[in-house]
Protein backbone atom coordinates (compact mmCIF):
# COMPACT_ATOMS: atom_id res chain seq x y z
CA UNK A 1 0.00 0.00 0.00
CA UNK A 2 1.29 3.14 -0.61
CA UNK A 3 2.23 6.13 1.63
CA UNK A 4 -0.95 8.55 1.92
CA UNK A 5 0.23 11.84 0.52
CA UNK A 6 -0.38 14.80 2.84
CA UNK A 7 -2.24 17.61 1.66
CA UNK A 8 -0.01 20.58 0.32
CA UNK A 9 -1.20 22.42 3.60
CA UNK A 10 1.17 24.78 5.82
CA UNK A 11 0.11 22.43 8.41
CA UNK A 12 1.92 19.76 6.67
CA UNK A 13 4.95 21.78 5.84
CA UNK A 14 5.72 22.40 9.63
CA UNK A 15 4.56 18.50 10.53
CA UNK A 16 7.72 18.12 8.39
CA UNK A 17 9.69 20.90 9.88
CA UNK A 18 8.40 18.98 13.19
CA UNK A 19 10.45 15.22 12.18
CA UNK A 20 12.95 17.48 11.05
CA UNK A 21 12.33 17.28 7.54
CA UNK A 22 12.94 20.40 5.30
CA UNK A 23 10.01 19.77 2.60
CA UNK A 24 9.01 21.28 -0.31
CA UNK A 25 6.00 20.69 -3.58
CA UNK A 26 6.95 20.53 -7.01
CA UNK A 27 5.25 21.33 -10.00
CA UNK A 28 4.36 17.77 -11.74
CA UNK A 29 3.81 20.21 -14.93
CA UNK A 30 6.62 22.60 -14.99
CA UNK A 31 8.45 21.69 -12.67
CA UNK A 32 9.15 24.66 -10.34
CA UNK A 33 9.47 24.03 -6.86
CA UNK A 34 7.91 25.64 -3.77
CA UNK A 35 9.27 26.19 -0.08
CA UNK A 36 7.19 26.76 2.23
CA UNK A 37 4.95 24.55 0.03
CA UNK A 38 2.44 25.78 -1.91
CA UNK A 39 -0.71 23.88 -3.79
CA UNK A 40 -1.27 25.69 -6.54
CA UNK A 41 1.81 26.37 -8.77
CA UNK A 42 1.90 30.17 -9.69
CA UNK A 43 4.14 29.71 -12.83
CA UNK A 44 1.45 27.35 -14.56
CA UNK A 45 -1.72 27.69 -12.62
CA UNK A 46 -2.27 23.99 -11.99
CA UNK A 47 -2.49 21.90 -8.80
CA UNK A 48 -0.80 19.30 -9.46
CA UNK A 49 2.51 19.25 -7.16
CA UNK A 50 4.02 16.21 -5.30
CA UNK A 51 6.35 16.48 -2.30
CA UNK A 52 9.78 16.79 -2.43
CA UNK A 53 13.05 16.91 0.10
CA UNK A 54 15.31 19.29 0.18
CA UNK A 55 18.92 18.93 0.39
CA UNK A 56 19.11 21.65 2.77
CA UNK A 57 22.43 22.72 1.47
CA UNK A 58 22.30 26.61 0.48
CA UNK A 59 24.09 30.57 0.85
CA UNK A 60 22.98 33.33 3.01
CA UNK A 61 21.00 35.41 0.49
CA UNK A 62 20.41 38.59 2.80
CA UNK A 63 21.07 38.79 7.10
CA UNK A 64 20.37 40.67 10.24
CA UNK A 65 21.98 40.50 13.79
CA UNK A 66 19.25 41.74 15.99
CA UNK A 67 19.60 43.03 19.15
CA UNK A 68 15.52 43.59 19.90
CA UNK A 69 14.08 41.17 19.30
CA UNK A 70 9.93 39.07 19.17
CA UNK A 71 8.79 38.02 22.43
CA UNK A 72 9.62 34.66 21.76
CA UNK A 73 13.20 35.26 21.10
CA UNK A 74 13.55 37.27 24.43
CA UNK A 75 12.19 34.34 26.12
CA UNK A 76 14.99 32.48 24.53
CA UNK A 77 17.55 34.56 26.49
CA UNK A 78 18.29 36.91 23.22
CA UNK A 79 18.65 40.87 23.85
CA UNK A 80 21.17 43.67 23.69
CA UNK A 81 24.50 41.15 24.83
CA UNK A 82 23.53 38.52 22.84
CA UNK A 83 22.25 39.08 19.65
CA UNK A 84 20.57 36.51 17.28
CA UNK A 85 20.61 36.43 13.49
CA UNK A 86 17.78 36.06 11.30
CA UNK A 87 18.62 34.52 7.34
CA UNK A 88 17.01 34.61 4.18
CA UNK A 89 18.25 31.29 2.59
CA UNK A 90 18.73 30.68 -1.11
CA UNK A 91 18.71 26.63 -0.97
CA UNK A 92 20.21 24.73 -3.96
CA UNK A 93 17.23 23.69 -5.02
CA UNK A 94 16.61 27.39 -6.17
CA UNK A 95 13.39 28.43 -3.65
CA UNK A 96 14.57 30.87 -0.35
CA UNK A 97 13.37 30.21 2.78
CA UNK A 98 13.57 32.12 6.52
CA UNK A 99 15.43 30.54 9.24
CA UNK A 100 17.78 31.63 11.90
CA UNK A 101 21.65 31.45 11.26
CA UNK A 102 23.08 30.24 14.54
CA UNK A 103 26.38 28.95 14.64
CA UNK A 104 28.04 31.83 13.72
CA UNK A 105 29.36 35.20 15.57
CA UNK A 106 25.83 37.18 15.87
CA UNK A 107 27.98 40.24 17.85
CA UNK A 108 30.47 40.47 14.88
CA UNK A 109 27.62 40.40 12.17
CA UNK A 110 30.61 42.22 10.09
CA UNK A 111 32.20 38.64 10.19
CA UNK A 112 28.77 36.92 8.68
CA UNK A 113 28.36 37.73 5.10
CA UNK A 114 26.06 37.36 1.87
CA UNK A 115 26.87 34.03 -0.59
CA UNK A 116 28.36 32.50 2.54
CA UNK A 117 27.44 28.62 2.30
CA UNK A 118 24.86 27.04 4.70
CA UNK A 119 23.61 23.46 5.82
CA UNK A 120 20.07 23.04 7.85
CA UNK A 121 20.15 22.74 11.42
CA UNK A 122 16.61 22.08 12.85
CA UNK A 123 16.71 24.31 16.34
CA UNK A 124 14.87 22.51 19.14
CA UNK A 125 13.11 24.43 22.31
CA UNK A 126 11.67 23.39 25.48
CA UNK A 127 8.59 25.55 25.72
CA UNK A 128 6.30 24.26 28.85
CA UNK A 129 7.56 21.33 28.39
CA UNK A 130 6.96 20.66 24.89
CA UNK A 131 10.09 20.84 22.55
CA UNK A 132 9.05 23.06 19.71
CA UNK A 133 11.47 22.73 16.34
CA UNK A 134 11.86 25.35 13.94
CA UNK A 135 13.80 25.81 10.59
CA UNK A 136 17.20 27.09 11.16
CA UNK A 137 20.72 26.74 8.87
CA UNK A 138 24.80 26.87 10.17
CA UNK A 139 27.77 27.42 8.20
CA UNK A 140 28.66 24.28 5.96
CA UNK B 1 -2.61 52.98 -18.29
CA UNK B 2 -5.61 55.28 -19.34
CA UNK B 3 -6.05 59.20 -17.69
CA UNK B 4 -8.39 59.30 -14.99
CA UNK B 5 -12.05 59.87 -16.35
CA UNK B 6 -12.10 63.04 -15.24
CA UNK B 7 -9.33 65.54 -13.65
CA UNK B 8 -9.01 65.60 -9.69
CA UNK B 9 -7.58 68.48 -7.49
CA UNK B 10 -6.03 68.11 -4.19
CA UNK B 11 -7.74 71.74 -2.90
CA UNK B 12 -6.67 71.34 0.74
CA UNK B 13 -4.63 69.28 2.88
CA UNK B 14 -3.18 69.80 7.06
CA UNK B 15 -2.47 67.75 9.64
CA UNK B 16 -2.12 67.33 13.50
CA UNK B 17 1.36 67.69 15.04
CA UNK B 18 3.10 64.38 14.84
CA UNK B 19 4.41 63.16 18.35
CA UNK B 20 3.72 60.97 21.42
CA UNK B 21 0.26 62.39 22.13
CA UNK B 22 -1.27 59.03 24.44
CA UNK B 23 -3.50 59.50 26.26
CA UNK B 24 -3.82 63.63 25.52
CA UNK B 25 -4.88 62.83 22.52
CA UNK B 26 -6.69 59.45 21.26
CA UNK B 27 -7.55 59.19 17.30
CA UNK B 28 -10.47 61.09 17.46
CA UNK B 29 -8.58 63.95 18.65
CA UNK B 30 -5.87 63.84 16.07
CA UNK B 31 -8.43 63.69 13.51
CA UNK B 32 -9.91 66.64 14.47
CA UNK B 33 -6.97 68.62 14.51
CA UNK B 34 -5.55 67.58 10.97
CA UNK B 35 -9.25 68.26 9.99
CA UNK B 36 -8.93 71.67 11.64
CA UNK B 37 -5.79 72.75 9.58
CA UNK B 38 -6.34 70.93 6.55
CA UNK B 39 -9.94 73.43 6.92
CA UNK B 40 -7.46 76.50 7.00
CA UNK B 41 -5.62 75.47 3.86
CA UNK B 42 -8.60 75.74 1.44
CA UNK B 43 -8.84 79.24 0.04
CA UNK B 44 -12.14 79.90 -0.13
CA UNK B 45 -13.20 77.62 2.85
CA UNK B 46 -14.96 74.10 2.86
CA UNK B 47 -17.37 72.49 5.05
CA UNK B 48 -19.25 69.24 5.39
CA UNK B 49 -22.09 69.78 3.35
CA UNK B 50 -19.32 70.52 0.55
CA UNK B 51 -18.22 66.87 0.73
CA UNK B 52 -19.73 63.54 -0.32
CA UNK B 53 -17.80 60.77 1.39
CA UNK B 54 -15.30 60.19 4.23
CA UNK B 55 -12.15 57.91 2.94
CA UNK B 56 -10.22 56.71 6.08
CA UNK B 57 -6.61 54.82 5.84
CA UNK B 58 -5.59 53.32 8.93
CA UNK B 59 -3.44 50.25 9.67
CA UNK B 60 -4.36 48.90 13.04
CA UNK B 61 -6.57 50.83 15.46
CA UNK B 62 -7.92 47.51 16.55
CA UNK B 63 -4.73 46.38 17.96
CA UNK B 64 -2.98 49.92 19.39
CA UNK B 65 -6.41 51.06 20.87
CA UNK B 66 -9.07 48.10 20.82
CA UNK B 67 -11.05 50.03 18.00
CA UNK B 68 -11.97 48.62 14.41
CA UNK B 69 -14.35 50.28 12.14
CA UNK B 70 -12.42 53.49 12.53
CA UNK B 71 -14.62 54.59 9.37
CA UNK B 72 -17.95 56.24 10.73
CA UNK B 73 -16.29 57.12 14.07
CA UNK B 74 -14.00 59.96 11.85
CA UNK B 75 -16.71 60.93 9.53
CA UNK B 76 -19.39 61.70 11.88
CA UNK B 77 -16.69 63.66 14.36
CA UNK B 78 -16.69 65.98 11.43
CA UNK B 79 -20.37 66.16 10.93
CA UNK B 80 -20.11 63.61 7.35
CA UNK B 81 -22.92 61.53 9.02
CA UNK B 82 -24.51 59.72 6.83
CA UNK B 83 -22.14 59.72 3.90
CA UNK B 84 -20.14 56.58 3.11
CA UNK B 85 -17.21 56.63 5.25
CA UNK B 86 -14.62 53.04 4.08
CA UNK B 87 -11.64 52.55 6.21
CA UNK B 88 -8.36 51.34 4.01
CA UNK B 89 -5.76 49.34 5.69
CA UNK B 90 -2.09 48.12 4.05
CA UNK B 91 0.16 48.41 6.61
CA UNK B 92 2.35 51.82 6.49
CA UNK B 93 1.05 52.42 3.05
CA UNK B 94 -3.10 52.35 4.62
CA UNK B 95 -3.53 56.36 3.47
CA UNK B 96 -1.53 56.29 0.51
CA UNK B 97 -4.45 53.58 -0.36
CA UNK B 98 -7.48 55.71 1.05
CA UNK B 99 -6.46 58.97 -1.38
CA UNK B 100 -6.06 56.30 -4.38
CA UNK B 101 -9.18 54.93 -4.05
CA UNK B 102 -10.57 58.43 -3.89
CA UNK B 103 -9.12 59.94 -6.62
CA UNK B 104 -10.31 56.72 -8.42
CA UNK B 105 -13.93 57.81 -6.93
CA UNK B 106 -13.77 61.04 -7.84
CA UNK B 107 -12.36 60.21 -11.50
CA UNK B 108 -15.18 57.43 -12.08
CA UNK B 109 -18.01 60.22 -11.47
CA UNK B 110 -19.53 58.71 -8.03
CA UNK B 111 -18.30 61.75 -5.93
CA UNK B 112 -17.47 65.02 -6.80
CA UNK B 113 -15.39 65.63 -2.89
CA UNK B 114 -13.67 63.62 -0.79
CA UNK B 115 -12.11 64.23 2.73
CA UNK B 116 -9.12 61.77 2.79
CA UNK B 117 -8.03 61.12 6.62
CA UNK B 118 -4.92 59.19 7.68
CA UNK B 119 -5.10 58.64 11.56
CA UNK B 120 -2.77 56.17 14.02
CA UNK B 121 -2.35 56.34 17.24
CA UNK B 122 0.29 54.16 18.41
CA UNK B 123 1.94 54.80 21.81
CA UNK B 124 -1.08 53.47 23.71
CA UNK B 125 0.78 50.68 23.71
CA UNK B 126 4.45 50.46 25.22
CA UNK B 127 7.61 50.11 22.82
CA UNK B 128 7.29 46.27 22.86
CA UNK B 129 3.47 46.03 21.69
CA UNK B 130 4.01 48.80 18.89
CA UNK B 131 6.73 46.13 17.62
CA UNK B 132 4.35 43.55 18.20
CA UNK B 133 1.87 45.49 16.35
CA UNK B 134 3.95 46.25 13.53
CA UNK B 135 5.08 42.82 12.96
CA UNK B 136 1.47 41.32 11.91
CA UNK B 137 2.61 43.56 8.80
CA UNK B 138 5.01 41.12 8.03
CA UNK B 139 4.47 37.12 6.84
CA UNK B 140 3.40 35.55 10.33
CA UNK B 141 3.82 32.01 8.99
CA UNK B 142 7.61 32.06 8.62
CA UNK B 143 9.24 35.21 9.03
CA UNK B 144 7.82 35.83 12.67
CA UNK B 145 8.67 32.66 14.15
CA UNK B 146 12.38 32.71 12.20
CA UNK B 147 13.24 35.66 14.55
CA UNK B 148 11.82 38.83 12.14
CA UNK B 149 11.47 42.13 13.31
CA UNK B 150 10.33 44.77 11.30
CA UNK B 151 14.02 46.87 11.41
CA UNK B 152 15.16 43.22 11.01
CA UNK B 153 13.61 43.02 7.85
CA UNK B 154 15.06 46.21 6.52
CA UNK B 155 18.33 45.04 8.32
CA UNK B 156 18.56 42.06 6.11
CA UNK B 157 17.47 43.92 2.64
CA UNK B 158 20.11 46.80 3.52
CA UNK B 159 22.63 43.57 4.11
CA UNK B 160 21.72 42.69 0.15
CA UNK B 161 22.22 46.23 -1.23
CA UNK B 162 25.96 46.70 0.61
CA UNK B 163 26.46 43.02 -0.85
CA UNK B 164 25.70 44.27 -4.13
CA UNK B 165 26.14 47.80 -4.72
CA UNK B 166 29.06 48.55 -1.89
CA UNK B 167 26.76 50.45 0.01
CA UNK B 168 27.86 51.56 3.64
CA UNK B 169 26.64 52.20 6.92
CA UNK B 170 28.06 56.12 6.54
CA UNK B 171 25.66 55.98 3.16
CA UNK B 172 22.90 55.01 5.36
CA UNK B 173 23.80 57.49 8.36
CA UNK B 174 23.60 60.55 5.61
CA UNK B 175 20.17 59.98 4.88
CA UNK B 176 19.09 60.45 9.21
CA UNK B 177 21.11 63.77 8.95
CA UNK B 178 19.62 65.03 5.60
CA UNK B 179 16.04 64.52 6.98
CA UNK B 180 16.56 65.55 10.74
CA UNK B 181 18.17 68.76 8.87
CA UNK B 182 14.73 68.90 7.17
CA UNK B 183 12.40 67.89 10.48
CA UNK B 184 14.09 70.70 12.24
CA UNK B 185 12.40 73.08 10.17
CA UNK B 186 8.70 71.52 10.48
CA UNK B 187 7.08 73.08 13.33
CA UNK B 188 4.80 69.63 12.67
CA UNK B 189 7.67 67.07 13.23
CA UNK B 190 8.09 64.87 16.16
CA UNK B 191 11.78 65.21 16.63
CA UNK B 192 12.43 68.93 15.41
CA UNK B 193 16.19 68.58 15.54
CA UNK B 194 19.26 67.73 13.52
CA UNK B 195 21.53 65.01 14.25
CA UNK B 196 24.29 67.49 15.22
CA UNK B 197 22.32 69.30 17.61
CA UNK B 198 21.58 66.16 19.69
CA UNK B 199 24.97 65.26 19.49
CA UNK B 200 25.81 68.53 20.98
CA UNK B 201 23.27 68.15 23.98
CA UNK B 202 24.46 65.15 24.52
CA UNK B 203 27.55 66.28 25.17
CA UNK B 204 26.40 69.13 26.93
CA UNK B 205 24.31 66.70 29.38
CA UNK B 206 27.35 63.95 30.08
CA UNK B 207 29.85 67.62 30.77
CA UNK B 208 27.25 68.79 33.30
CA UNK B 209 27.42 65.37 35.08
CA UNK B 210 30.99 65.81 35.32
CA UNK B 211 30.97 62.30 32.94
CA UNK B 212 33.99 61.93 30.44
CA UNK B 213 33.04 63.54 27.20
CA UNK B 214 33.23 61.50 24.18
CA UNK B 215 35.44 62.90 21.28
CA UNK B 216 33.33 62.94 18.49
CA UNK B 217 34.23 64.79 15.43
CA UNK B 218 31.27 64.87 13.55
CA UNK B 219 27.82 62.95 13.28
CA UNK B 220 29.25 60.40 12.16
CA UNK B 221 31.49 59.74 14.86
CA UNK B 222 28.49 60.21 17.00
CA UNK B 223 26.42 57.76 14.71
CA UNK B 224 28.59 55.24 15.60
CA UNK B 225 29.02 55.60 18.94
CA UNK B 226 27.48 53.50 21.96
CA UNK B 227 24.58 56.24 22.31
CA UNK B 228 23.20 54.81 18.76
CA UNK B 229 22.58 51.51 19.84
CA UNK B 230 22.68 48.62 17.09
CA UNK B 231 18.89 47.36 16.81
CA UNK B 232 19.21 45.00 13.46
CA UNK B 233 22.53 45.24 11.92
CA UNK B 234 23.42 47.24 9.62
CA UNK B 235 20.48 49.62 11.71
CA UNK B 236 21.27 51.59 14.56
CA UNK B 237 18.37 53.06 15.91
CA UNK B 238 18.53 56.22 13.92
CA UNK B 239 18.06 54.41 11.12
CA UNK B 240 14.98 53.72 12.23
CA UNK B 241 11.60 55.95 12.04
CA UNK B 242 9.88 56.93 15.24
CA UNK B 243 6.76 55.44 17.17
CA UNK B 244 4.36 58.50 16.44
CA UNK B 245 0.65 59.57 17.15
CA UNK B 246 -1.18 61.49 14.40
CA UNK B 247 -3.17 62.51 11.62
CA UNK B 248 -3.28 63.99 8.19
CA UNK B 249 -6.62 65.34 5.98
CA UNK B 250 -6.49 66.47 2.61
CA UNK B 251 -9.84 67.73 0.60
CA UNK B 252 -10.07 66.12 -3.28
CA UNK B 253 -12.77 67.44 -6.11
CA UNK B 254 -13.42 67.25 -9.12
CA UNK B 255 -11.88 69.57 -11.99
CA UNK B 256 -15.58 71.01 -12.27
CA UNK B 257 -16.17 71.63 -8.57
CA UNK B 258 -12.18 72.40 -7.28
CA UNK B 259 -12.94 76.14 -8.56
CA UNK B 260 -15.21 76.44 -5.87
CA UNK B 261 -12.29 75.74 -3.63
CA UNK B 262 -9.44 77.37 -4.55
CA UNK B 263 -7.93 79.28 -7.90
CA UNK B 264 -4.95 77.55 -7.63
CA UNK B 265 -5.52 73.44 -7.51
CA UNK B 266 -2.58 71.20 -7.21
CA UNK B 267 -3.76 68.60 -10.15
CA UNK B 268 -3.05 64.94 -9.01
CA UNK B 269 -2.29 63.48 -12.64
CA UNK B 270 -0.58 60.08 -12.16
CA UNK B 271 -1.71 57.32 -9.65
CA UNK B 272 -0.09 53.88 -9.10
CA UNK B 273 -0.38 50.48 -6.87
CA UNK B 274 1.62 47.71 -6.55
CA UNK B 275 1.98 44.39 -4.74
CA UNK B 276 4.84 42.11 -3.38
CA UNK B 277 4.95 38.83 -1.87
CA UNK B 278 4.38 39.38 2.03
CA UNK B 279 7.58 37.43 2.86
CA UNK B 280 11.06 38.83 1.85
CA UNK B 281 12.24 35.10 0.80
CA UNK B 282 9.36 34.85 -1.59
CA UNK B 283 10.74 37.73 -3.95
CA UNK B 284 13.25 37.64 -6.64
CA UNK B 285 15.32 40.91 -5.90
CA UNK B 286 16.22 41.73 -2.42
CA UNK B 287 17.72 45.02 -3.44
CA UNK B 288 14.35 46.22 -4.36
CA UNK B 289 10.96 46.70 -4.15
CA UNK B 290 8.89 45.55 -7.03
CA UNK B 291 5.62 46.94 -5.59
CA UNK B 292 7.42 50.05 -5.60
CA UNK B 293 9.02 49.75 -9.18
CA UNK B 294 5.35 48.78 -10.51
CA UNK B 295 3.24 52.06 -8.34
CA UNK B 296 5.82 54.42 -10.23
CA UNK B 297 5.18 52.69 -13.46
CA UNK B 298 1.26 52.98 -13.55
CA UNK B 299 2.08 56.69 -12.11
CA UNK B 300 4.69 57.86 -14.76
CA UNK B 301 2.48 56.40 -17.41
CA UNK B 302 -0.80 58.30 -16.62
CA UNK B 303 0.50 61.21 -16.09
CA UNK B 304 2.75 61.00 -19.14
CA UNK B 305 6.04 62.32 -16.96
CA UNK B 306 9.36 60.55 -16.63
CA UNK B 307 11.89 60.60 -13.65
CA UNK B 308 13.35 63.50 -14.33
CA UNK B 309 10.38 66.06 -14.76
CA UNK B 310 9.95 64.84 -10.90
CA UNK B 311 11.14 68.20 -8.75
CA UNK B 312 10.44 67.13 -5.24
CA UNK B 313 9.63 64.11 -3.88
CA UNK B 314 8.63 62.62 -0.45
CA UNK B 315 9.62 58.77 -0.07
CA UNK B 316 9.05 56.76 2.26
CA UNK B 317 11.93 56.65 4.36
CA UNK B 318 10.38 54.27 7.33
CA UNK B 319 14.37 53.19 7.63
CA UNK B 320 17.51 54.74 6.29
CA UNK B 321 17.72 51.97 3.56
CA UNK B 322 14.51 52.25 2.41
CA UNK B 323 15.10 55.74 1.22
CA UNK B 324 18.01 54.49 -0.80
CA UNK B 325 15.72 51.89 -2.44
CA UNK B 326 13.18 54.03 -3.02
CA UNK B 327 15.25 56.20 -4.92
CA UNK B 328 16.36 53.70 -7.28
CA UNK B 329 13.02 52.32 -7.63
CA UNK B 330 11.47 55.51 -8.58
CA UNK B 331 13.81 55.61 -11.33
CA UNK B 332 15.69 58.96 -10.37
CA UNK B 333 19.03 57.16 -10.17
CA UNK B 334 20.34 54.05 -11.50
CA UNK B 335 20.25 51.19 -9.12
CA UNK B 336 22.95 51.28 -6.98
CA UNK B 337 23.91 54.90 -7.75
CA UNK B 338 21.20 56.32 -5.67
CA UNK B 339 24.12 56.74 -2.36
CA UNK B 340 26.21 58.67 -4.67
CA UNK B 341 23.76 61.28 -5.34
CA UNK B 342 23.17 61.67 -1.55
CA UNK B 343 26.78 61.89 -0.27
CA UNK B 344 26.86 64.70 -3.08
CA UNK B 345 23.79 66.65 -1.48
CA UNK B 346 21.34 66.35 -4.35
CA UNK B 347 18.45 64.96 -2.38
CA UNK B 348 19.31 67.90 0.20
CA UNK B 349 16.66 71.16 0.47
CA UNK B 350 19.04 73.06 -1.67
CA UNK B 351 20.11 69.93 -4.10
CA UNK B 352 18.61 69.10 -7.31
CA UNK B 353 16.05 67.05 -6.16
CA UNK B 354 14.79 67.73 -2.60
CA UNK B 355 13.92 64.81 -0.84
CA UNK B 356 11.95 64.79 2.18
CA UNK B 357 11.35 68.12 2.93
CA UNK B 358 9.27 67.15 5.75
CA UNK B 359 12.06 65.56 7.59
CA UNK B 360 10.51 62.83 6.19
CA UNK B 361 9.23 59.27 8.92
CA UNK B 362 12.51 59.64 10.27
CA UNK B 363 12.14 63.08 11.80
CA UNK B 364 8.99 64.34 11.42
CA UNK B 365 7.33 61.09 12.41
CA UNK B 366 5.19 57.85 10.99
CA UNK B 367 2.21 57.54 12.61
CA UNK B 368 1.87 54.31 9.94
CA UNK B 369 -1.73 54.86 8.75
CA UNK B 370 -1.50 58.89 8.45
CA UNK B 371 1.42 58.13 7.09
CA UNK B 372 0.55 58.33 3.06
CA UNK B 373 -1.71 61.29 3.59
CA UNK B 374 1.36 63.25 5.75
CA UNK B 375 3.88 62.59 2.35
CA UNK B 376 0.49 64.68 0.21
CA UNK B 377 0.67 67.04 3.27
CA UNK B 378 4.01 68.38 2.49
CA UNK B 379 3.70 68.33 -1.30
CA UNK B 380 0.85 70.60 -1.07
CA UNK B 381 2.61 72.81 1.05
CA UNK B 382 5.64 72.75 -1.06
CA UNK B 383 3.87 73.31 -4.27
CA UNK B 384 1.89 76.36 -2.50
CA UNK B 385 5.23 77.93 -1.53
CA UNK B 386 3.87 77.77 2.11
CA UNK B 387 5.85 75.53 4.00
CA UNK B 388 7.01 77.17 7.29
CA UNK B 389 10.47 77.92 8.24
CA UNK B 390 13.09 77.02 6.22
CA UNK B 391 11.91 74.59 4.96
CA UNK B 392 10.81 75.89 1.77
CA UNK B 393 12.80 75.16 -1.33
CA UNK B 394 13.90 78.06 -3.49
CA UNK B 395 12.14 76.92 -6.94
CA UNK B 396 8.63 77.07 -7.72
CA UNK B 397 7.35 73.29 -7.86
CA UNK B 398 5.61 72.76 -10.64
CA UNK B 399 5.97 68.42 -10.52
CA UNK B 400 6.41 66.53 -7.68
CA UNK B 401 5.15 62.90 -6.11
CA UNK B 402 4.68 60.76 -2.91
CA UNK B 403 6.21 57.21 -2.54
CA UNK B 404 4.16 55.36 0.02
CA UNK B 405 5.48 51.96 1.11
CA UNK B 406 3.70 49.08 2.94
CA UNK B 407 5.25 46.69 5.63
CA UNK B 408 8.94 45.28 4.05
CA UNK B 409 7.20 46.32 0.55
CA UNK B 410 4.19 44.57 0.09
CA UNK B 411 2.17 47.13 -0.81
CA UNK B 412 3.77 50.56 -2.63
CA UNK B 413 1.44 53.46 -3.63
CA UNK B 414 2.62 56.34 -5.79
CA UNK B 415 0.95 59.66 -6.94
CA UNK B 416 2.51 62.28 -9.46
CA UNK B 417 1.30 66.16 -8.68
CA UNK B 418 0.84 69.21 -11.24
CA UNK B 419 -0.03 72.52 -10.86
Amino acid sequence: MSEIVKDFTIESYLEYIRNKKLMGSKCKDCGETYVPVRKLCTKCNTANMEWVEMSGKGKVAAFTSITVGTPFFVEKGYGRNKPYCFSVIKLDEGPMVSGQLVGVDESKPETISVDMPVKVKFLETEIKGETRVDLGFEPA
Amino acid sequence: MAKLARKVALVGAGMSKFGRHFPNKRNPDLWIDAWLDAVSKVDNGINSKDIDACYVGNYSSDLFNHQGHLGPQMANLVGLTPKPAPRFEGACASSGIALRQAVIAIASGVHDVIAVSGVECMTELPTTGVTDVLATASDSLFEYPAGATFPGLYGTLASAHMHKYGTTIEDLMRVGIKNHENGRENPYAQMQQSIKEMMESKKARLEKEGKDIPDWKDEFDFLKSRSNPMIAYPLRLFDCSLITDGAACLFLAADNVAKKFTDTPIWITGTGQGSAALSLHDRDDLTSFIASREAARQAYQMSGLKPKDIQICEVHDCFTIAEIVALEDLGFYERGKAVEAIKNGETKRDGVLPINTSGGLKSKGHPVGATGAAHAVEIFKQMRGIAERNRQVKFDVEKAMTHNLGGSGGTCVVHIYEK
